[in-house]
C-alpha cells in the first residue's frame, strides 16, 4: 500500500488511460464485446437483475403476490407499501439485531484493529515476525463454521461437576461458578464478538503491517536522532503516517460487520437476545418465508453498508490512482 | 552489556506477542487435541488434562496399592486387572460395600480410612480401566473416521462393524465413504462447488478486464465504474430472487446453480483487481507486440495471461477460500441435496450436543485443505490482501 502522494487532478484521471492504449492497437467495434459478454452477461443476471427484483420485492406481501398494503391488519398501525419497512424498521427483534449489529460494529472493529496494531507494531521488533503473524493469520483461513465449533467448545457449560470447556475451567479454578456463556444476555454477544475478533484481527495486523513497513526510515531515523522514545515516535511519526490505511481498514471491517451472518447462525442461531440483521434476514425469508420481509431487511442492510462503501472505494481508487 | 539490555528492553514485547499468540492458538489446540481422544475421555475430562495420569490412579495409590501392588496384582486370590472380579465391582455403591465388609474377620481397609463416595468412583473408574472392561487408549483416529462416514451411533464405527451391530445406512466397508452424512462425500462435494466457482469467474475476469484495460471502445470508463458500484451489493440482496428464479427452471440443489452463482458474485471484485493490474502494464510491451504483428487474442493469451498470474494467482485463492468457507449460499442453493463440510458440520452441532469427539474431528477435516492452501501460498494470501479488500 504505497504512501499517499499528491493526488493527480480529475483531468489527469480521465485522460491518462485513454493516451495509455496504443493507437496500433484499435480494433474492430465489436471485439471489445465478445471479450466483455460472458461476465457482463453473468453479472447482469446474478448482481444487477436480482437487486432491482428485491428491491421491488421489499414493496410486496410476504410471496410477492400483491402489494405490501395487503398485508396491513385492521386496526394496526400501517405504512402503506412501506409496510415490509415497518417491520424492519420497528419491530422488536428488527431494534434488537440494530442494536446488536451497533454493539457488534464497537467492540468487533475496535477489538480488530486494536489488536491488529497492537500484534503488527510488537511482531515489527522481533526475529519470529513471520510465525508470530501466521499464529495470528490463520484463524482467516477457517471457515465461521470451523470457528463456532472450536469457540462453543471453549465455552461449553456444565451445570455441575467437570468442566470440559477451558473458559469455564478456568473461571471454576479461581474459585467462581461456572458460566453459561451463549445462553447468558449480554454476555453471549460479547462472547460471540470475541470469536469475531480472533478471526478478523489478522487481516487487520496484515494490511496495518505493511503500512508500518512502509513508514520512510528516514523519517523514523530523524526522529530518533532527535531524542524522541518510542511512544513519541509512533504518536507523532507512526500513527499520522498510517492512518489512511487505518481508515479503510476500519470501513472494511464495519462493512464485514454488518453483514455478519454464519457466527451467530452456527453459534446460537439468533436466539437468546444475539440476533443479528443478517441472520434475522435468512430467517425471514427461509423459516418464516416472508419475502416480503426478507427483502425489505436486505435493502435495510445495503443502506447501512453504503456509506462504509462509498469510503473505501473512494479510498482504493484515490490510491490506485496515485500509484 | 548492551546486547543484554537490548534482550531486556524487549522483553515486555516477546511477553505480550507470545502471550497474544498463545492465546491465539489455545481454541485450536483444543479442537485438534479433542478430535483425537477417545469419547469416554472428551465429556468426562478437559482436553488439558491429556497428559495428566488417569482419572482415579492417585487415589487407588494412595487407598489401595499398599496391599494390591501398584499394578494391582498383589493379591492372586484378588487380582484386580481380572476383568470378572472387577466386573462385580463396577461402581462405587458396590465398592463401598465391599470395603465395609470385613475379610477374615479384619476390616477390609485394616488401619486406613474408607474413602468417600467421589473418590470410589474415581477408583471403579481406574480399576474398571486396568482390567480391560473399560480400556482405551489415550489418543485415537476413530474419531475421524466415524466423522468421514457419518457415524451416529454411541459407541465407534470400528466396534460397531466389528460386532456386527452397524446402522442400517452403513455397511462397513469402502462404499460408507460415500454415506451422506458423512464428511468424506462432503468433502468431494465441497470440491466439486468450489474448483469451478475459482476457475470461471478468473476466466471472464480476465477477458473483461482486458477489453477494459487495452482496447477502445465507448464507455470504457462508464463500464468500470458501474462495476466497481457492483461491489456494494450485499449477498443478502441477491439471493431471493435467485432462489425464486432456480426454484422456476430447476437449478437450486445442483452444482451448476451454485457455479453460477458464485461466478457471478465473484466477477465484480474479480475484474477490478485483474484490470487494476492489467492496466498497470507497461504500454511500451503491448505497442511491441503488436509492431511484430500479434492481434489482440495473440497478445491476450500469450503475453497478458502469463504476466497476471501472480494477480491471478492471489485471486484464485481468495475466490477459494471464500467458497470453501462459505456457509450461506451453500445452505441457500445446496442444502442437504449436496452438502458441503459447511453445511454437514452446521447440522452436526444442532442434532447432537454433546458429541464433541465427532464435531472436532469433523471441523478438523473441513480445515485441512484451508490450513494448507494457506500455508504453502502465504505470499500470494498477503499480496491479495493488499491489492485490495472490498470483497464481501
Amino acid at each position: 500500500m504505497s504512501v499517499p502522494q499528491a493526488k493527480p487532478t480529475a483531468a489527469q484521471k480521465q485522460q491518462r488511460p485513454v493516451a495509455d492504449i496504443p493507437q496500433i492497437m484499435r480494433q474492430g467495434r465489436f471485439t471489445p464485446w465478445l471479450y466483455l459478454a460472458p461476465a457482463l452477461i453473468v453479472m447482469v443476471i446474478f448482481i444487477v437483475y436480482p437487486t432491482i427484483n428485491t428491491l421491488f420485492l421489499s414493496f410486496r406481501n410476504i410471496d410477492g403476490s400483491d402489494w405490501a398494503t395487503a398485508s396491513c391488519a385492521a386496526g394496526q398501525p400501517c405504512w402503506g407499501v412501506l409496510e415490509n419497512f415497518r417491520y424492519a424498521l420497528t419491530s422488536d427483534i428488527m431494534l434488537q439485531s440494530f442494536g446488536n449489529n451497533l454493539v457488534w460494529i464497537l467492540l468487533m472493529v475496535s477489538g480488530c484493529v486494536l489488536f491488529g496494531l497492537l500484534i503488527a507494531l510488537l511482531a515489527n521488533q522481533v526475529k519470529y515476525e513471520a510465525i508470530a503473524k501466521s499464529i495470528i493469520f490463520l484463524p482467516m483461513a477457517i471457515s465461521f463454521v470451523g470457528a463456532g465449533v472450536i469457540w462453543k467448545f471453549v465455552y461449553d457449560f456444565n451445570p455441575n461437576g467437570q468442566q470440559i470447556g477451558v473458559l469455564n475451567a478456568l473461571v471454576v479454578a479461581l474459585g467462581g461458578h461456572p458460566v453459561s456463556w451463549l445462553t447468558t444476555p449480554q454476555v453471549n454477544t460479547i462472547a460471540l464478538i470475541v470469536v469475531g475478533v480472533w478471526m478478523s484481527t489478522g487481516f487487520c495486523m496484515t494490511i496495518t503491517s505493511a503500512a508500518i513497513k512502509n513508514v520512510p526510515a528516514d523519517i523514523l531515523e530523524a526522529a530518533n536522532v532527535d531524542g524522541a522514545n518510542p511512544f513519541q515516535t509512533f504518536f507523532n511519526v507512526t500513527l499520522p503516517t498510517i492512518s489512511p490505511t487505518l481508515i479503510v481498514v476500519t470501513t472494511t471491517m464495519i462493512i464485514n460487520v454488518l453483514k455478519i451472518f454464519d457466527i451467530v447462525y452456527i453459534m446460537t442461531g439468533g436466539n437468546y437476545g444475539t440476533e443479528v440483521i443478517a441472520n434475522r434476514m435468512y430467517k425471514e425469508q427461509y423459516q418464516t418465508f416472508n419475502t416480503g420481509r426478507a427483502a425489505a431487511i436486505a435493502v435495510v442492510l445495503i443502506i447501512v453498508v453504503l456509506p462504509a462503501m462509498w469510503i473505501n472505494i473512494r479510498r482504493f481508487r484515490s490510491e490506485s490512482g496515485a500509484r | 552489556m548492551p546486547s543484554l539490555s537490548r534482550t531486556f528492553g524487549k522483553l515486555p514485547v516477546h511477553v505480550i506477542l507470545i502471550g497474544l499468540c498463545l492465546l491465539w492458538l489455545i481454541p485450536t489446540i483444543g479442537l485438534l487435541v479433542t478430535s483425537i481422544r477417545p469419547f469416554q475421555d472428551v465429556t468426562s475430562t478437559g482436553w488439558w488434562t491429556v497428559n495428566a495420569p488417569p482419572t482415579g490412579q492417585a487415589s487407588y495409590q494412595t487407598s489401595c496399592s499398599s496391599c494390591h501392588g501398584s499394578d494391582g496384582k498383589a493379591i492372586a486370590a484378588a487380582d484386580l486387572t481380572d476383568p470378572n472380579l472387577i466386573q462385580k465391582y463396577r461402581r462405587s455403591t458396590s465398592l463401598l460395600a465391599l470395603l465395609k465388609k470385613d475379610i477374615n474377620g479384619q476390616p477390609h481397609m485394616g488401619t486406613l480410612t474408607v474413602p468417600d463416595q467421589q473418590t470410589l468412583a474415581d477408583i471403579a473408574t481406574y480399576t474398571r480401566r486396568i482390567s480391560g472392561i473399560d480400556a482405551h487408549p489415550t489418543f485415537t483416529i476413530n474419531n475421524y473416521i466415524d466423522a468421514m462416514v457419518g457415524y451416529r451411533g454411541t459407541t465407534n464405527y470400528v466396534t460397531d462393524c466389528a460386532a456386527g451391530t452397524e446402522s442400517s445406512d452403513l455397511h462397513c466397508d469402502a462404499s460408507d465413504l460415500q454415506n451422506s452424512r458423512g464428511m468424506a462425500e462432503a468433502f468431494v462435494n465441497t470440491l466439486v462447488v468450489a474448483v469451478p466457482s475459482t476457475i470461471l469467474p478468473i476466466i471472464f475476469a480476465a477477458f473483461a478486464a482486458y477489453a477494459m484495460s487495452w482496447m477502445h471502445f465507448r464507455g470504457r470508463f462508464a463500464l468500470f465504474a458501474v462495476l466497481v458500484a457492483l461491489q456494494i451489493v450485499p449477498l443478502q440482496m441477491t439471493l431471493i430472487p435467485i432462489s425464486k428464479l432456480y426454484a422456476q427452471i430447476g437449478l437450486n440443489g445442483t452444482f451448476l446453480g451454485i457455479w453460477l452463482f458464485h461466478t457471478g458474485f465473484g466477477l465484480p471484485y474479480a475484474i477490478y483487481l485483474t484490470r487494476n493490474f492489467l492496466g498497470g502494464l507497461p504500454n511500451e510491451l503491448f505497442e511491441a507486440a503488436y509492431m511484430d504483428g500479434a492481434n489482440h487474442w495473440t497478445v491476450f493469451w500469450r503475453m497478458a495471461l502469463p504476466l497476471s498470474v501472480p494477480a491471478l494467482a492471489s485471486l484464485a485463492i481468495f475466490q477459494f477460500l471464500w467458497i470453501w468457507n462459505d456457509l450461506l449460499v451453500a445452505l441457500v442453493f445446496l442444502g442437504a441435496q449436496h452438502p458441503v463440510l459447511t453445511y454437514q458440520i452446521s447440522t452436526l452441532v444442532s442434532s447432537l450436543g454433546a458429541g464433541w469427539q465427532l464435531l472436532t474431528a469433523a471441523a478438523f477435516i473441513s480445515m485441512i485443505l484451508p490450513m494448507l492452501v494457506f500455508f504453502s501460498m502465504q505470499r500470494y494470501f498477503v499480496r491479495g490482501l493488499l491489492a485490495g479488500s472490498v470483497k464481501g
